[in-house]
Order: C-alpha cells, then structure tokens, then sequence
C-alpha cells in the first residue's frame, strides 16, 4: 500500500512537472519519464525491498532533476505555476500558518462571494514562559483546488466589499490585517457596488487603515490583486507573479488580435517576459519588499517547510511594521533585523511585541505607508525640469506652505484677536489719515474738482451703450474662440439616434462650433477635443500650466513602445498623457488634472501618476479645489508594467490625504474612462460627474466576453447606466459644465473648504 | 367559413415577402450589394446591437448613410441603373426575397383566419381571476368567451376597469399580451376561433411545423 501511494506521488509530480513546462521539450522531464516507465514495468517482477529501494533513487532524481528544472524556470513557466490547481492556497495556509481561524462572511459556496476569503484567525507564542494569543484578520483570494465555485480567485464587486467591511473591523478591534493575494484580476461586471467603484472604496480605505497590513503576493492580477495589497509590507512568493495584466491580455493588445482570435505561445511567452512579472524583477522595482523561497518548482500543499518559513516571515513582518512606529522598541528591532541571530535560528516567534497601537502609532503608521508608496516608480518616468526651475519650484512650495500657515492655520485659529486688532489700529489709522489730508480737501473744493466726473461718464456709459440684459449673456467665454478641427469639414453628421428619435442631420460647422458637438434634437454629445473644455470651461486666460517637463518613459525597456510614445508625442504636443494646471472658473482658483484620450488613450503609467499626485499636493498646499478632468482614459498603460499599476495605490494616496486635509476632490468624466483609473484614484471620488457623452466601466466588452462569456448590453457602460448604479453623482450637458462646475465648487465646498 | 387548407396552399405557392428598400432620402448611391442572389441578413443579436448587411451608401453633403437590409433573405433585384445617380427619397433601391419562417407563416393564418379582439386604449390587460385561473390551470384553449362576458380588467395607473369581450363565440386561441406589460391601443389582445374550426386550424399549424422548410 505504501509503495503505491509513492508511485503515485511519484506520477502526479511528473504530471506537475508536465503541466508547468508545458509543450516545451526538455531532457530532463524525458529522463524522468523513460526511469518512471522502466520501473512501473519491472515493477510486477521485483520483490518488496527492492521495490522499496529503486523507488528510493527514483525518489532522489526527481529531486534532484526538480531542482535543475527550477533553473530553467521562464516567467510563462512560472504563470503555469501560480495557476496550477496544485498550488498551494489560502485554505492551506490557515490550516498551516496560523493556529486557529474561523471563516467570515460564508463557507465554501454558500458565500458572499467563494472566491474571497475572510477569517479570523490567531497565532499562539510562546515568550519567557507565558503564551500569547495575537488575533489578525486574514484576507485574500481563494483559488481553491479545482473548486469551480472559486471562480479561480476572480473577486466580485461585492466580494471586495466584504473584504472592505472586514478591514474596518480589524481597524476597530486594532488587530493587524494579513492579506494573501491570489487573484489572476477582479470578475469585471458593473453590477452595484461596481468592480472598478469598489476597488476604488477598498484602496481608498485601505490609505487610511490604522492597523499593520502585511501582504504576502503569490498571483497579483492587476486591479483584482491591489484591492487588498495597499500595504505596510509587501512579501512575495518566489514563483509568483504581480502584474498589470495576464500575459495573454497583453500579447492580445501588442498582437492586435481581434476577438476570438488567439495569440501564439511565442508571443504569450515574450510579453510574460517583457512584463517583468516575476518576484525577482517586483523586487528590483521596489514593489515588493521581501521574497519568500518556495521549494523547487513551486509550493504545494504538502510543503510543510515552505509553511512554516511563511508563518515566521508573516510574524516578523508584521512585528517589524508595529515596532517601527511604536515608541519602545530598542533590542526587539535590532533582534528582529539581525541576520546573526537569524542564523542561530533564532525566530520571530522568540520574541513578543504586541501587535495593537496606541494612536500616536496609528498616525505614525499612516504617514509612513504613504511616504513608502510616495517614493515608488520614481525612476519610472523622466523628469528633464532645469535646476533654476526646481529650485523655484522648491521656492515657491516653501512661501506657500509658509502663506497657507498663516492664511489659514494661524489667521483662522486668532481670526478674533487679529481682527480685534486690525479694527483698533485702522480705527486709529483713520483718525489721523483725517487730521492730514484736511487742508488738503479744503484746497480741492476751492479748485472745484471733485467726484462728478467720474459719475458724468458712468452715465454717459450707461447711455449710450448697449446693455446687458440678462445675467451672463454678455459674457464671451472665453475670448478666444476655440474651432474644433471637425468644425472645419464641409460636410453633414447623421446622430445615432436618428433612427428612433428622428433627429435631423446636422452640419458639421454648425455641430462642431456651435452646437458643442451636441445633437440639437435628442441632445446626443459627440465626442469634442479637450482644447473645447479648455477654452469654455474656465475663465480667459487663466490656466497655467505646471510640472509640465515630466515626461513618459519606457521603464522596462518594452519593445515598440519608444516608438508609440514618440508618435504620441508628437501628434499631441504634449509629453505625457496627464496635464495638470491651476486655472479660475468665475474666478474660483482651481487644481485641475486633466487625462487626455488623445495620448496613448489617455493611459495612466508613472509620468501620469507623478503628475496627478503633485497636482493633489499643489491643491493641498495651496488650499485649492481639485478637478480631475478625465477627457478619455484606457486604464493603466501596459507597457510599463507594475510601473503603472503602482499609481492606482499612489495616487489615491494622495487623494485621501489631500481630502482629509479639508479638499474638495472632483471627478468629471468625458468619453471612455475604464479600467485601473476608474477603479482607484478617480473612482474614490465622493463628488463624481460625467458629460453624457460618457462611458464609464472596469472592463471593456471584449475583455468581459473573454473573461466572463458574456455578452452585454449594447448600453452597458453608458453614463446613465453608472448613474443608476450610483458610480456618478450626474449628468451634465457639455454646455453647462462651466455653469455646473461653479455651482458645484460653491455648494460642495462646504465649510472646511478654504478655496476662496 | 374560411377554407385554411387552400390559405396554406397559396403561401406554399410563393413562401417569401417581397421586401422593397427605399432611399430614406435624397443623395447620391453607390451600391456595395450589387449582383442578385445574394444573401443578406437583417439586424441580429439580443439586444438588436449587430445591424443588418450593408446594401448601399446614400451621400448627401458628404455624408455617407448606410442603407442596411431590414431582413433575413436574398436580394431579387438590385436597381444599378441609380448607381451613381442623384435619387429623390423613396426611390426603390432592391427588391428583397424574405422567405417565411414557420412562426411568421403560422402567425399569418392565424391573423387571417381567428378572430382578433383588440385594446381599445393603451394600459396594461389582464383576464379576470377566474379566466386567468383557467387560463393557468388548463391553457387558454380551455376558455370559451361570448359576446358581453367580463373578460379583462383594464388597468391605467392602478385605476382598475373591466372590459368585455365583444366578437363571435369561441375558444381562445392565441393570447397576444404579456403580464404587467403595456399594450398600444388597436394591437390585439387575443386572438378567438370558433370551436368547430379548431381542428382544421390545429391541423394547418402541424404541418406548417412539420412540413414548411425554412430557408
């Protein structure tokens, strides 16, 4: 019986084996297979002890050969891994890592959502005598093994609310959150809360949680996997991969492949390569802070070893996260980071640190998760500013943080006294103002001038010209009219709607220069240029543009894309897909972000990311509204891989810190707006609009047919759609946006805002 | 009485619709459909979103309309003689062989041969209880309706009325209205035959579902 259970272990690592490596030819994997045949065949004839014996050897080679194969791992190879039903998942490591757990939120299929998995679970240690009971919430995705319920650890919306839900109460019981993430990417359907609405809620949340939140990354699919990865600390598994996309998502895009049609293994394999995916390259970039070696091959559930490495790292992580902002610290850190009393085998479970915070802790926990993601993708992008320029800019940061102080801190908490003692001074000021300038009065009444003149021609003014009778209708915009290329062709425009709501054609100078693009039967919007917002929604001659030499690069050397960037920037005049400006809307100073579909589709990577966050901070420090104007965008550019998908945690960051300042973030939305944007900076707007020209999703219709097998709605993503599933607050008309977008600074501004 | 048997005949004589497509409006043509015989479809998917196969492009002021087929079928005639030309709106473009499909041939006999009562006003149309009990327990066929029997509730904003049933006594045949769904006023409601016609047209519609050879 023994003997046939080891055969058959035996068989099922060959098949592992297969199974990773695919079609690929390989020596070894023959070897392996021709010495497993010779002995199933000889098997019938040897005795029991010998059996024993050539099993043993066999036993050995496999070993032997699993490691020579680890070196001949590709990144697909390593893909083939993390999906494999073998490996491990979450079950198995609360079964082997912590010592007791008990699931939330559903079991097995009668679930919220199977493929998330809440548990409360607790670690035992013992220390000098006592045991210690430490409770955390585990979180992650739940692949399961061959469990189709699991939908392969795809989250639905509401599964990530559960998981949203369950961080709050961590937070509440301050116990430390450990999240696993095992997703290939989130389930992409609009249905309420929304996935991309509902990733957004979750890293914003995630922002500002005041416990330690360590995460441990074996499959990191793009948006799916950042919904529970903001962290204190990252740890990766060896075999795992952390990417923007599926290698097969991307080689569809670079391949140009139409739906239905499938990429070639070469192309899949290159761009697994190309996207610098692994463990190793995540930790080069600084993405992930530590990787966890897996045994040959990858983890299965049966690696013991590789279990008990996990559950000390998981300890010692998130011990080194709470001492590192707690106050007593002093040995226990050294202990901790020390690689000699590692070696003496000492671990993380020798030593006791309590792992709830004080709140001076929590702020400190804060402000450093934020300056630890701040400091990410720096290298991703160009920066070619003049020094004299950086230097000013660093000036002029300097003189608005000093101004802001004053203006808003120190005036607002002595606003009674210093105002007390202006009116006391200006009273006295007057005084003698009058006792100087009396004779000099007396010497102008008897020349004869006075202030009649000034009346005489306001009179006259209002006389003779033309006046202006009702509010704003003599307001020009403005000033500079503004032509869309499309305006400029001599020809007709059917709508859409013609069919069902009998619109007439329209002419295109009329459509596009008068009308704003907007049907003047069904009030259909045809897509505008972004330069039509900039010249009719803020005031004349009021934007300035700022950061405006950060530039998109190429971080991961991905070929071709040199190429399209310099074709983009060239077609746009611009050097990244994000322009960010300050500018007045009746003369309401404002921030404002604009992503322009014109660049690359509006793609988000690091320059973008870069120039939203110090857009944000301009806001805060100057005490100014924030707008994002989102003209188009496709989501995370691809191309540069966790480079982009790294700006979803950045630039909320940012966000919830410059709301919680007091700010007034707003999000307006025109064309398409998908994907990772969508799904974390901008969707974690409380104030969310769009022009009715918009579509506003997570996941295009070709991707959802690809991932899900459905077909949807023609109407899926329309804007309407998003407001009846509460993802926008409103639709605007294109014409009313200047008008809407005031109304909006001043009745959403509130008290704490200070823009004025 | 209305002789079914020879109706069938005469729509297996000539199984198809002639469909003509018009110019919607004045413009230049320029055919992309141009050889007779062939195949075209009309707009298809769930929600109607994949439209039909382009036949033709009507510019006017340089814009370019399409002119898609509006059914499933096989082009008869296409009018080259307009290639190129400037056509005033309504000017036939091709003619269009829809051939029959079982239901439309069944629904065809059916409105030639039942009686149809219609919906006087727009609202929503239920049975009355008991008709609708019937209806569920045993099909509609089961129902026998004569001249002034309470047959509806007509239901307008929650404001609920009945309605009688006006037409020669008979079975319900064909129920055209769908529950909690509004009907437009002059479509029908159901559709009545007599009891002693029944068989015959029972018999006509097995074998438009047997025989009619769809195309």
């Amino acid at each position: 019986m023994d003997i046939e259970k080891r055969i058959q272990g035996l068989r099922d690592r060959l098949q592992y084996i297969q199974d990773i490596f695919g079609a690929k030819e390989n020596a070894n994997i023959q070897l392996l297979q021709s010495k497993l045949n010779d002995f199933l065949e000889r098997e019938q004839t040897a005795s029991q002890s010998e059996k024993s014996k050539q099993l043993s050897a066999l036993e050995d080679l496999f070993e032997f050969l699993e490691r020579k194969l680890e070196r001949d791992l590709t990144p697909m190879d390593k893909v083939r891994i993390v999906r494999h039903p073998q490996r491990i998942c979450l079950k198995d490591i609360l079964e082997n890592v912590y010592d007791n757990y008990t699931e939330l939120g559903g079991q097995d299929e009668y679930n919220i959502d199977p493929s998330m998995i809440i548990a409360r679970a607790y670690i035992t240690r013992r220390v000098g005598g006592k045991v210690y009971n430490q409770p955390v919430m585990v979180i992650g995705q739940e692949k399961g093994h061959g469990q189709e319920f699991r939908n392969g650890g795809s989250v639905k919306p509401w599964g990530n609310a559960k998981a949203l839900h369950y961080m709050k109460v961590a937070e509440t019981e301050n116990i430390p959150i450990h999240t696993y993430v095992f997703t290939p990417g989130a389930f992409p359907i609009e249905d309420n809360p929304g996935a991309a609405q509902q990733i957004a809620r979750n890293l914003y949340e995630m922002a500002g949680l005041t416990v330690p939140v360590i995460t441990c990354i074996s499959e990191g699919g793009s948006g799916g996997a950042e919904a529970i990865a903001l962290a204190d600390h990252r740890m990766m598994f060896s075999h795992g991969y952390y990417s923007v996309i599926s290698p097969e998502g991307a080689a569809a895009i670079e391949g140009r492949l139409r739906s239905g049609e499938r990429a070639t293994p070469e192309l899949i394999e290159s761009c697994a390569r190309k996207l610098k995916m692994t463990a190793e390259d995540n930790r080069v970039m600084g993405y992930v802070d530590q990787i966890l070696g897996e045994p040959a091959l990858g983890a299965r559930p049966n690696h013991y070893d590789f279990f008990k490495l996990l559950r000390q790292e998981v300890i010692r992580a998130t011990d080194s996260v709470v001492l590192n902002v707690k106050g007593w610290r002093f040995f226990r850190a050294m202990t901790l980071s020390s690689r000699r009393a590692r070696k003496k085998g000492k671990s993380a479970e020798d030593i006791y640190v309590r792992w709830s915070l004080s709140s001076r802790a929590k702020e400190r926990l804060v402000w450093r998760r934020y300056q630890r993601f701040r400091r990410m993708s720096l290298k991703a992008y160009m920066d070619v500013t003049p020094f004299s320029e950086r230097a000013n800019n660093v000036l002029g940061e300097l003189w608005w943080d000093i101004y802001s102080f004053f203006k808003y801190d120190f005036m607002r908490k002595h606003q009674k006294k210093i105002s007390g003692v202006m009116e006391e001074i200006g009273g006295e000021i007057q005084v003698v103002k009058d006792k100087f300038s009396a004779p000099l009065e007396w010497m102008r009444k008897l020349a004869g001038a006075g202030s009649t003149e000034a009346v005489v021609t306001e009179t006259e003014k209002s006389l003779t010209e033309l006046s202006c009778w009702d509010e704003g209708s003599c307001e020009l915009g403005n000033g500079s009219y503004y032509v869309s290329p499309q305006a400029r062709e001599d020809r007709a425009v059917t709508c859409p709607n013609a069919a069902t709501h009998g619109c007439v054609d329209l002419w295109a100078p009329d459509l596009f220069g008068d009308f704003a693009g907007v049907c003047s039967t069904c009030g259909h919007h045809f897509r505008m240029e972004y330069q039509w917002y900039l010249h009719n929604v803020f005031d004349q001659e009021s934007i300035y543009e700022f950061s405006r030499n950060i530039e998109s690069g190429n971080p991961l050397s991905f070929d071709g894309l040199d190429a399209k960037l310099e074709q983009a920037k060239a077609k746009t005049g611009k050097k990244c897909a994000c322009t960010t400006f300050e500018a007045r809307i009746h003369g309401v100073n404002c921030v404002v972000a604009m992503l322009m579909a014109d660049f690359r589709g509006g793609s988000v990577g690091a320059a973008e990311g870069e120039k939203f966050i110090r857009a944000a901070e301009r806001a805060r420090k100057k005490h100014y509204p924030f707008i994002a104007y989102v003209h188009g965008t496709a989501g995370i550019r691809i191309q540069e891989g966790v480079n982009g998908v790294i700006q979803m945690p950045r630039c909320t960051m940012a966000v919830r810190r410059y709301i919680e300042a007091g700010g007034l973030y707003l999000v307006l939305y025109d064309t398409n707006s998908y994907a990772g944007p969508v799904a974390s900076f901008l969707g974690c707007s409380p104030y969310q609009f769009a022009v009715r020209s918009a579509n506003i999703g997570f996941a295009g219709r070709g991707v959802i047919k690809e991932t899900t097998g459905l077909d949807i709605p023609p109407n899926y993503h329309d804007v309407h759609q998003a407001l009846s599933r509460g993802h926008v607050q409103g639709i605007w008309d294109r014409r009313e946006i200047r008008k809407n977008l005031h109304q909006a600074l001043l009745t959403m501004g509130g008290r704490n805002l200070y823009y004025r | 009485m209305i002789d079914v048997k020879a109706l069938l005949e005469e729509m297996k004589a000539s199984p198809f619709e002639v469909v003509e497509v018009r110019a919607p409006h004045t413009g230049i043509v320029e055919f992309v459909v141009s050889e007779p015989g062939a195949q075209v479809h009309g707009t298809t998917g769930v929600w109607n979103e994949k439209p039909g196969t382009l036949l033709a492009k009507l510019g006017r002021e340089h814009n370019a309309k399409a002119i898609l087929a509006p059914l499933k079928g096989e082009v008869e005639k296409v009018f080259l003689e307009h290639s190129g030309r400037f056509v005033e709106a309504g000017t036939t473009l091709f003619t269009l062989r829809h051939y029959l499909t079982k239901d439309e041939v069944i629904s065809a006999i059916l409105k030639k041969t039942l009686h149809l009562f219609h919906a006087p006003e727009q609202a929503k149309y239920y049975f009355t209880p008991e008709i609708d009990t019937k209806v569920k327990a045993s099909g509609c066929k089961c129902v026998r309706v004569r001249e002034g029997m309470d047959l509806f509730i007509v239901s307008r904003m929650k404001r609920e009325t009945p309605l009688a049933y006006a037409g020669p006594e008979g079975l319900i045949y064909a129920v055209y209205f769908q529950h909690n769904e509004s009907v437009a006023a002059g479509e029908p409601l159901i559709g009545v035959c007599p009891e002693e016609l029944l068989p015959v047209i029972q018999e006509v519609v097995n074998r438009v579902q047997g025989e009619w050879e769809e195309r």
